[in-house]
């Protein structure tokens, strides 16, 4: 499977995200670079975590304008699978390509540490084969990441499957003790209505290295090799 | 040189507000052979401050042991020292204060820190791949304390954070000394493959010298120089001699930077730090024997009509000066063009090893470059020194002064929520400690931070460590203490201590009670260092560190912060500092001794402000170390963590509460409880060992000779002392989780 992994100016996790994606699970991957707009023929475009442009406006705001985002755009209107994570969310939510956005955290403050979330629906490339029941240790590291999106949307959220993950504690439930920012009913990660793009605040590229001593994020990522080699 | 209409010659009064001494005056007089004009006074006071040329600090830092067989670069030859971790591979890495900033403006002050210490890092070409921080601040209920604490971590967040490498250590320290004057010391550490490294040199007749990244503005001017002089209520007025970061540029910078090293075509780099570009144009030619000529005008400006000694002096952040290659211009343009990055050509190498200065075509000043330099022509004082009362009078303390409290639960809620114990959690889960995804002991708690060299056998181990109440107690052995506290920590989680960088913030120099608590920390830290085998190559000098209240000037502690790389040979060696299953036998490695002096539980509970460091000696010290490294390395153990502030009590609480697990222990008879469960005294481990290999375990360290006692066994969640219950591992942790932040919110 090719992968293609976007680097803006600003971006950081990047290397991370490519780290996992050819070193641990072996898979081919190609860099995109932000003043680009080929996409190389990829099968799958991931926007990894930073601060794209110094994120001075708004997280997002700037680099959703970009050349390549113009290309993942159209990409993701054909069907393409794209997934934002932290910065990549809020780029994706910037650009419309998810509902919602992404508010300063409740506390005020750039919150980094482990989390746990649980999936949420087993119909999307994503999730498919991720355990239901399990909680996934997962880190986050964002300042805005408290999910929010009005009533009406979340009501569609909630009826198509659109929401893939909900912070939990570690046994699982899902309760206001659990969610370390604020986010609305919890929300970790959602897709749009096609379930070809996904956005989520955690990290799981974080929590795919054994020599981490944590490999839960690892599920993310052979639910969606799973798919596409099968 | 004629002196110009916008420049004129200058006298005595000026020297002096510049913060010159009159025979440093005549000095420069005498070098020049005539009278400096105002630019060329302003480069001199500068490059002769405290902060540039160590003056009155380098005679004695010449003492410091420097040698090691993994030495690639020796202290003060570049911008950090370089050490041979082996695999091909080198580690670049430095501590630095940014003091007075932070105490005037700690968001900026903290920031900037943070960008600079980077800076000294990849300016080598090493890729910075974690960084550390030390901060120190004054009584946790005084506004302005609270004030300070948010804007510093918010600073150092929001950098770093943007920057992209993980924040893996650090330490937070709260006493009333540090009202006025917080300490922020940062620390970095790169990668880079031996022989790829950068030097700071110029060279080569005829090679064009860039400015790259940020433009330059009016902030921080003379800033070098406001950083050598006391804070004061005036120094507030000092605002703009504080600068301000953009973590993004220097993130571009950072990736612009390695890939231009990578071309070959550059001669020689120095970031921008103190005293802007006169510190990197000076300090490039001295190194390289050569000389410069700079076109001012050139400089890419932030603000219309900068005056040349405002361009000499500005300390803007995110910037580097690079000599290239002549003929190889156009590679470099190309890749700080790719970045979106400011790249001017503004000036050139010339064989006169004098640098001249021109402006719209004139030469606003011309100064020879090896005598701005520290080790060329920058001035150096011998400082008298002499031995303050209060170091007789603190000898004096006896354990018997003291009652033992009859009830040791109040000396454990006291101490769990203490803002020097409890845990810091509400400060680093600000910074992102995970990017970069080679933090080890995230998932694993160690006493130094495990940092993974991807793709090798290799971790390194690194730590901070200074209990400044150990150095105001005894400069030499409270140093000689914070060197060996470190190389444990090292040694805990399975590391080599390899070498060391220190952030030395002490008060006045000028004051000899000062001086000699400078002195004492300097012969302490040598004796340490040579005993671990751990040269210094490195770091920062910070004096000045005090309050001026109207006549009378109270200095901080002597706070010589030691960083130190540990080299881990073999990632199964890591060790965490977490108790793993219950049932597994507890032990003490060292001995208990009848000695509370220094610790938190007799300077905060019983509020003993007067005693001398903890017990402590440094050969047994280093046999301790040397038997936790066996028991390590036969995998005999399956936690170890030191004991060290708060004593065996807390490091016990500290192992239980990771794995949620608990103990049940008894004290040893022959000393008094107090000081088995909370004093300081040194060169104490705590480890835990499952049954299966209690045996292996003991009979190596009767082989050795290593002092041992039990203590006990780890529970599921429950703790006994003496079989008597107290509160358990969960309503502990509670106190000991949110005690920062009830403080501060």
């Amino acid at each position: 499977m090719k992968f293609g992994v976007v680097i803006f100016p600003g971006s950081n996790c990047d290397q991370d995200m490519i780290y996992v994606l050819k070193n641990i699970l072996k898979q081919e991957v190609v860099e995109l670079w932000h003043k680009d707009t080929d996409l190389q023929g990829v099968d799958f475009v991931v926007l990894p975590g930073g601060f794209s442009y110094g994120d001075y406006l708004r997280s997002g705001a700037i680099a959703r304008f970009s050349p390549i985002m113009e290309s993942v755009i159209a990409f993701a209107a054909k069907g393409g699978y794209v997934l934002g994570v932290c910065n990549g969310f809020q780029i994706l939510c910037e650009a419309g390509l998810v509902p919602g956005a992404l508010l300063h955290n409740n506390n005020q403050k750039f919150i980094c540490k482990n989390v746990f979330i649980k999936s949420q629906d087993k119909n999307t490339l994503l999730t498919q084969t991720i355990p239901q029941e399990k909680a996934l240790k997962i880190p986050i590291a964002h300042g805005e990441g408290r999910y929010f999106a009005d009533a009406d949307t979340l009501k569609k959220l909630n009826a198509n499957g659109q929401i893939l993950f909900r912070y939990c504690d570690e046994n699982g439930a899902v309760n206001d003790t659990a969610n370390p920012n604020g986010a609305i009913e919890n929300i970790a990660g959602v897709c749009n209505e096609g379930k070809n793009v996904f956005g989520m605040m955690p990290h799981p590229e974080r929590a795919a290295d054994a020599e981490l001593n944590n490999t839960d994020g690892l599920y993310l990522f052979k639910s969606i090799i799973a798919m596409v080699t099968a | 040189m004629q002196s110009t209409a916008n420049d004129t010659l200058t006298n005595l009064d000026t020297a002096k507000k510049l913060g010159l001494l009159p025979e440093e005056f005549e000095k420069i007089k005498q070098i020049l052979g005539r009278t400096p004009n105002f630019t060329e006074l302003s480069i001199f006071s500068v490059m002769w401050s405290e902060h540039c040329s160590y003056k009155n600090s380098i005679t004695w830092l010449k003492t410091l042991p420097k040698d090691g067989s993994r030495m690639l670069a020796k202290a003060g030859e570049e911008n950090a020292g370089l050490v041979d971790i082996g695999d091909g591979l080198a580690c670049a890495f430095k501590i630095e204060s940014h003091n007075h900033p932070s105490a005037l403006e700690p968001y900026q002050g903290a920031a900037t820190g943070v960008g600079g210490i980077n800076r000294d890092i990849f300016t080598m070409g090493a890729r910075p791949i974690a960084q550390l921080n030390s901060l120190r601040f004054g009584d946790i209920k005084l506004d302005r304390t609270k004030w300070l604490v948010k804007g510093v971590v918010k600073g150092i967040g929001n950098y770093g954070n943007a920057f992209g490498i993980p924040t893996v250590g650090g330490e937070v320290f709260f006493d009333e000394c540090y009202n006025i004057n917080p300490l922020v010391n940062a620390m970095s550490a790169g990668i880079v493959k031996v022989g790829e490294t950068i030097s700071a040199t110029s060279y080569g007749v005829g090679n064009p010298v860039y400015i790259v990244g940020s433009a330059t503005g009016k902030d921080g001017i003379h800033g070098a120089t406001f950083a050598s002089s006391d804070i004061t209520e005036d120094s507030a007025k000092d605002l703009p001699a504080v600068q301000v970061g953009d973590p993004f540029q220097e993130k571009l910078l950072l990736e612009a930077t390695l890939e231009v090293i990578k071309s070959g075509a550059v001669v020689g780099m120095q970031d921008m730090g103190a005293a802007g570009i006169i510190c990197s144009t000076s300090e490039m030619s001295a190194k390289g024997e050569h000389g410069m000529k700079i076109y001012l005008d050139k400089v890419p400006t932030r603000q219309a009509n900068m005056l040349p000694f405002e361009i000499l002096l500005s300390e803007s952040q995110e910037r580097m000066l690079v000599v290239v290659t002549k003929g190889r211009e156009k590679e470099i343009e190309k890749i700080f063009d790719k970045w979106d990055l400011n790249c001017e050509l503004i000036g050139e190498v010339t064989d006169t090893k004098r640098l001249e200065y021109y402006m719209q075509g004139e030469l606003v000043a011309d100064v020879p470059a090896y005598d701005l330099v520290l080790g060329g022509g920058a001035p150096i004082y011998k400082r008298e020194y002499t031995e303050p009362a209060y170091f007789a009078e603190s000898k004096k303390f006896s354990i018997d002064q003291v009652q033992e409290p009859a009830d040791i639960n109040t000396v454990i809620q006291h101490l769990v929520s203490h803002p020097n114990i409890a845990s810091k959690k509400w400060v680093v889960e600000q910074y992102d400690s995970m990017v970069g995804t080679v933090n080890m002991s995230t998932n694993n708690p160690s006493d130094a931070a495990i940092v993974n060299i991807k793709g090798t056998n290799k971790a390194i181990a690194l730590t901070v460590d200074c209990n400044s109440r150990y150095v105001n107690a005894d400069p030499e052995t409270g140093c000689a203490i914070a060197v060996s506290e470190a190389a444990r920590n090292i040694v805990c989680s399975g590391g080599e201590p390899t070498a060391i960088t220190n952030c030395l913030n002490f008060g006045n120099p000028y004051n000899p009670e000062v001086y000699w608590q400078f002195v004492g920390a300097i012969k302490g830290m040598s004796k340490a260092c040579l005993k671990f085998g751990t040269p210094v190559t490195g770091g920062n000098v910070s004096f000045y560190n005090q309050t001026s209240n109207g006549d009378k000037t109270e200095p901080v502690f002597p706070t010589p912060t030691i960083g130190m790389l540990g080299i881990v040979d073999n990632k199964e060696f890591f060790t965490s500092l977490s108790f793993k299953k219950e049932g597994d036998k507890i032990y003490l490695i060292g001995k208990s001794v009848n000695d509370i002096a220094s610790s938190e539980y007799l300077y905060s509970f019983h509020k003993v402000k007067n005693s001398p460091a903890p017990a402590f000696n440094l050969d047994y010290e280093y046999a301790i170390q040397q038997g936790i490294r066996k028991l390590i390395q036969g995998k005999h153990i399956q936690s170890a963590h030191d004991c060290a502030d708060g004593g065996l009590f807390i490091t016990l609480l500290e192992s239980a509460m990771p794995n949620n697990l608990g103990f049940d222990i008894v004290c040893d008879k022959t000393i008094r409880k107090d000081a088995f469960l909370f004093g300081e005294a040194q060169s104490r481990v705590v480890v835990s060992v499952s049954k299966e290999k209690e045996e292996a375990f003991i009979n190596l360290l009767k082989k050795e000779a290593v002092d041992f006692s039990l203590l006990g066994e780890v529970s599921k969640g429950e703790n006994s002392i003496d079989k008597q219950k107290i509160a358990d591992t969960k309503e502990l942790k509670n106190k000991f989780d949110t005690a920062l932040a009830n403080c501060l919110n």
